[in-house]
């Protein structure tokens, strides 16, 4: 405990892929700089992912005796002022975002001067939250494997490996109800009995981390904020399907993770937690880590298999499953990283406690990425049957800029955009489905009135169409045709036969497709058919784009009673399309205008109007 | 044994059997394209598509599904021939002059695509991805030269960077097995160009007559079949013209 809570200052710094985004290493260096500038005696440490995206970078600085605080939007000028008063002995309340209660007693109590900033579940980004896969994220160095020790790590392993069979393992994971959190839901228990009754050998089992919908990232946080968990719940998949070897396969796009999870493999070894005779059992396991090559559909299990064994990354039929027929032709158990990271979690605290979180059928938490248009970004880990609205509107705070909230995107560009009317649906496998979405892998994005939907299904369409491998004939042509109608529509091209083209395509190409992808690719177009029906009748029919987004469809005038004359937006167009006198109103020549909106975003006057 | 229904009709086939060649046995035709009973199943063309009515209700292709006791299937559903005729129709778009594919569409009932503006380029396409030519040219010739590039629409076949491949040992299989006619061989001389895998293998010449008749580099042959030595080097015309003289020959000895 005392690695965890010191007896002289521990600051740490949120510096996942997220961090360092916003800045959080030149604050790093900025506190260590000024600590030793100032002879100030501290432990200071880079952890995960802290959570909250649109407060980074965030400092956590616990003072002994003092308290626990966490600094919002931090700066290097803002870190130097901050070191200088932990330095006098005080907390200071500029910047602080929320106070942390901690078990120790000597942090227990908050100062007197700290009294107005809230504590942390006091935040509305956090009240509802419960972290479990996130139990370690933003609270440890994701290095040190004595930290997640001391925070129960390695306990569920012990436990397996010196109290439980293989099949005590399985009924624990079955009698938690946990779902596979790569999106399927499949129950992660009966996948494992399946392969555990398999006679083939050696089995294996992967590590799912080819995250590569737009605008998730759980996957890569988990790995780069506590890659020990991960390892953990891989270890005792091993044990309970009776493999001695695993794969995590994770995109080259993400170095950070790549790094953390080769180091976190390394440190495991080094200690004994993983190679040989671990804990002295006679059970021997070693993990490996694969860099998938950039395709989304290596995310699909047959795909990914194909290209952990060098092929292409192609899908194949199922069945035969991987838990019979994997890779190299052998029972393989394939989980996402957020499922192996529930899993060292349930078996330390047991099957019951995790039954009783979340809803019956649909237990314990799931990781988002809440983004897009919302007030609050970041990644937030909720119990199962939250609804829609409580993650939106609360966790979320609602819109951008006071703005009303259309809709929701979940499962990343295979899931279904649904309305703000269907907010109170509780977000689990069943309902979104239902709905027309999916949970998928945990991407949520939100949208609002400036959102325009029938760009939003091209935007995914286009995607799936660039990441669908081309294997069976309605993924590769159909992608192309439904995203061709799109691009009629939102150039005002289209007639409403092109609506029930597009609508038959969707559903056939869902219903014939080969894989996963191809089954699910159609989902955005389904969705916003099924729920904003009104906007792609708007652009068929009145060559209107509601939202004001679609170029071809919209135009931008200069009101001259708001116009100052500036010249700004003159100067700023690309195309010269913009003239006028100084300090007169200026004026927009429509037949030069390409409607990128450049003059409408820069006019500090707001006198560029859209016209729909 | 597996016994399942097709169209009303029972059927017996071994376990492991495929619904396709189950529906095949059945006497009812169905269009495919990327199956061949030499290799194993690969589900991409998606034209067998069948409907299964029992145990459980789903589309599915015939040509990855294998059968199950009890299964119940129809072939001619609304959403069967939906499902084929869009397939179809795909292909049709993709490969426009390709006569394979427009029977296969007439068959099903359609003449024409509802997708896409051919552009010049299209006009002259024939292959419909079906893989094919890439696995058996990989599991049965064990030469793996040509393969898959890019993804998606930019998909096609092709030899490493689409250079002169030197694991290519000019067997033509791939032309073979092609359903659509898409790849060309031509033999000129004492060569065999392939014009699609922009490759050209040399040929060897009959030591009879001189003709230019195999690929050299499939001449590694003889040492995997050592007893049928003498047969390699010679054309098909001589080597008939041999063996018939040797049964002439035998024969006169034996004084028939």
């Amino acid at each position: 405990m005392s690695i965890l809570y010191p007896q002289r200052p521990r600051i740490i710094v949120g510096m996942a892929t997220c961090g360092l985004a916003a800045g959080a290493d030149e604050v790093f260096d900025a506190l260590r700089e000024e600590a030793d500038r100032l002879g100030f005696d501290l432990t200071l440490l880079a952890t995960g992912c802290i959570g909250y995206c649109q407060q980074e970078p965030l400092v956590d600085v616990r003072m002994p005796d003092l308290g626990r605080v966490l600094y919002a939007k931090m700066t290097p000028e803002r870190a130097r002022n901050l070191i200088t008063a932990l330095s006098t002995g005080k907390l200071p309340a500029e910047h602080a975002l929320a106070s942390i209660p901690e078990e120790d007693s000597n942090t227990r109590k908050r100062p007197e001067h700290l009294s107005a900033v809230p504590l942390i579940s006091e935040l509305p980004f956090y009240t509802q939250q419960h972290k479990i896969v996130l139990r370690n994220s933003g609270l440890i160095d994701p290095f040190s494997i004595e930290e997640y020790i001391a925070r129960d790590g390695y306990q569920a392993l012990s436990r397996t490996l010196l109290h439980l069979s293989s099949q005590d393992v399985i009924d624990e994971i079955t009698q938690s109800g946990l779902r596979g959190r790569g999106g399927g839901g499949f129950p992660t228990g009966k996948k494992w009995g399946v392969c555990s009754n398999e006679t083939g050998e050696p089995k294996y089992i992967i590590c799912n981390a080819d995250e590569g919908d737009p605008g998730a990232y759980m996957d890569r946080t988990v790995l780069e904020s506590d890659p020990y968990s991960v390892i953990e719940g891989m270890t005792i998949g091993g044990y309970a399907i009776g493999a001695n070897s695993g794969y995590v396969y994770v995109r080259n796009e993400y170095p950070l993770a790549i790094e953390r999870i080769n180091r976190a493999i390394a440190r495991a070894e080094e200690c004994g937690l993983l190679g040989e005779e671990i804990f002295g059992s006679g059970f021997n396991f070693s993990i490996k880590v694969v860099r998938g090559a950039g395709a989304f559909v290596c995310g699909e299990e047959t795909a990914l298999i194909a290209s952990i064994e060098g092929g292409l990354g192609e899908p194949r039929p199922r069945p035969p499953y991987p838990a019979k027929n994997g890779l190299w032709g052998k029972p393989t158990i394939i989980n996402n990283v957020k499922t192996l990271a529930s899993v060292s979690a349930i078996v330390s605290k047991g099957a019951r406690w995790y039954s009783n979180i979340g809803t019956k059928g649909n237990t314990g938490t799931v990781v988002f990425s809440l983004v897009g248009k919302v007030a609050n970004t970041g990644l937030v880990e909720v119990p199962l049957g939250l609804t829609l609205k409580e993650m939106i509107e609360g966790i979320g705070n609602g819109g951008l800029a006071g703005r009303r909230v259309k809709a929701v995107q979940t499962g990343g560009p295979s899931g279904g955009c649904l309305p703000a009317r269907l907010f109170d649906l509780p977000i689990n496998y069943e309902a979104l489905t239902q709905a027309g979405s999916i949970m998928g892998s945990g991407g949520m994005v939100v949208m609002d009135e400036d959102t325009c939907m029938v760009d939003v299904a091209r935007y995914f369409l286009n995607f799936t169409m660039a990441e669908s491998c081309g294997k069976c004939t309605p993924c590769r042509e159909g992608t192309r045709y439904m995203y061709e109608i799109l691009t009629r529509i939102v150039e005002g091209q289209a007639t409403p036969e092109d609506v029930v083209l597009l609508e038959e395509l969707a559903i056939w190409v869902k219903e014939t497709s080969l894989c996963g992808l191809g089954q699910t690719a159609p989902n955005p177009v389904l969705t916003t058919l099924r729920y904003f029906h009104d906007e792609y009748d708007a652009h068929i029919m009145e060559k209107r784009c509601p939202a004001g987004v679609c170029r071809a469809l919209i135009q931008l005038t200069i009101d001259p009673e708001l116009c100052n004359g500036c010249g700004l937006c003159m100067r700023e167009c690309p195309v010269g399309a913009i003239s006028g006198e100084k300090k007169k109103p200026h004026f927009i020549d429509p037949k030069m205008c390409t409607q990128c909106r450049t003059c409408h975003d820069v006019c500090p006057e707001g006198a560029v109007k859209i016209v729909r | 044994m597996v016994t399942l229904t097709i169209n009303g009709k029972t059927v017996s086939v071994p376990q492991g059997t495929m619904l396709l060649k189950a529906v095949q046995e059945a006497g009812i035709d169905l269009p495919t394209l990327c199956y061949h009973d030499a290799l194993s199943p690969y589900g991409a063309c998606r034209l067998c598509m069948v409907t299964i009515t029992a145990p459980h209700h789903a589309i599915v292709a015939s040509c990855v599904y294998p059968v199950e006791e009890g299964l119940a299937v129809e072939t001619d559903t609304e959403p069967a021939i939906r499902a084929r005729r869009l397939a179809l129709e795909f292909l049709m778009s993709r490969c426009p002059t390709s006569d394979v594919i427009r029977k296969m569409a007439e068959n099903e009932g359609i003449t024409s695509s509802r997708f896409g503006v051919p552009s010049p380029e299209q006009m002259d396409e024939l292959c419909v991805l079906c893989g094919l030519c890439v696995r058996v040219c990989r599991d049965v010739i064990g030469a793996a030269a040509i393969s898959f590039i890019g993804r998606g629409t930019d998909r096609k076949v092709g030899t490493p960077f689409e250079l002169q491949s030197d694991s290519c040992i000019g067997c033509g299989a791939c032309a073979e097995i092609c359903p659509t006619g898409a790849i060309r061989i031509e033999d000129q001389g004492n060569k065999r160009i392939l014009h699609t895998w922009n490759t050209t293998v040399k040929l060897s010449a009959c030591p009879e007559c001189g003709r230019f008749f195999t690929p050299k580099p499939t001449l590694f042959l003889k040492d995997i079949f050592p007893e049928v030595e003498d047969y390699w080097d010679l054309c098909p015309a001589c080597k008939q013209h041999k063996t018939t003289r040797q049964w002439l020959n035998a024969g006169s000895k034996e004084g028939l």
